[in-house]
């Protein structure tokens, strides 16, 4: 055995604190928040179509929470975890076919799906306030 | 390794579990069918943004717009609970939370699609 030391330090294999977790592992995790948030979001819809089908003042009472800043701002995050979701579901689809796979190939798809989403979700903003002024 | 399964398990193909893939099957297919249905729903609130109360109540007492609302909570409620059931059977392994948990989980898909289903049926029968 001969006394070789090493001249640098020998590479570690990545570690918690310094792994920048590649695009697709964000939004992987993301799709299955977005869900999780989709399954309790089905409450809001339920909650909404009894407030319509029940009394006038209840319906109004449930409006003015929708409609207030705070009932706004969930409705927009939930916009957009449902259009995150629905790209991401195309995604999963357009996998299960077998094409789309490839490493490159599936970060742009998953790059792809982050930016529409929030492009899209701005958009359906965007033309909702402009149909509710005209 | 020798492979323990009989000709007879290989051809059903169904695994432990027995019953296959049908939930992956399942959830493609509501994938798939809630693509159109959310984008429509998405549109149809759109506008209806800043509706009032009759008008709202016109609107979802059309039978176009109440089929295609019951359509998706039908298609959107069979995938969440597969989904959450994948969610749950990843993350919580005790035998007793698992089950109590799937049946949380079954429970209030129906709840929510119950209720939404008797809101619109009252809107469109209109009692
Ligand atoms: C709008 C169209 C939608 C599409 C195309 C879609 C697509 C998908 C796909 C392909 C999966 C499987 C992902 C995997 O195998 O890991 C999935 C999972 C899931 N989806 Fe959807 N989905 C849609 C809407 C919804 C809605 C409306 C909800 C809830 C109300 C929902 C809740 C879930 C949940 C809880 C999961 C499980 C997440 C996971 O396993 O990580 N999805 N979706």
């Amino acid at each position: 055995m001969s006394h070789s030391h090493a001249t640098r330090e020998r590479p570690l294999s990545p570690h918690l604190t310094i792994y920048r977790p590649p695009i697709t592992m964000t939004t992987s995790i993301v799709h299955r928040i977005t869900g999780g948030a989709l399954y309790f979001g089905t409450l809001l819809v339920a909650w909404w179509l009894t407030a319509a089908a029940g009394p006038q003042d209840y319906f109004e009472f449930v409006n003015g929470i929708f409609g207030s800043w705070i009932g706004q701002l969930v409705l927009f995050g939930y916009t957009w975890a449902l259009l995150h979701h629905l790209l991401g579901g195309i995604r999963h689809l357009i996998w299960d076919t077998g094409a789309g796979l490839e490493k490159h190939t599936a970060s742009k798809i998953a790059w792809a799906n982050v930016v529409g989403s929030v492009v899209l979700t701005i958009l359906v903003w965007v033309v909702g306030y402009m149909v509710r002024g005209g | 390794m020798a492979d323990m399964r009989t000709p007879l398990k290989k051809v059903e193909g169904l695994g432990s579990a027995r019953d296959g893939t049908i939930h992956f099957w399942r959830q493609r297919v509501t994938a798939i069918a809630s693509i159109p249905l959310t984008l429509l729903f998405i549109g149809f609130l759109i506008a209806m943004n800043g509706a009032g109360y009759a008008e709202m109540r016109a609107a979802l007492a059309n039978p176009l717009v109440a089929l295609l609302i019951a359509l998706m909570l039908i298609s959107a409620l069979i995938h969440m609970r597969i989904g959450m059931q994948i969610i749950i059977e990843d993350y919580v392994h005790g035998d007793g939370g698992k089950l109590a948990l799937l049946i949380l989980n079954t429970f209030f898909t129906i709840i929510v699609g119950v209720v939404s289903l008797f809101a619109l049926a009252k809107l469109a029968f209109g009692v």
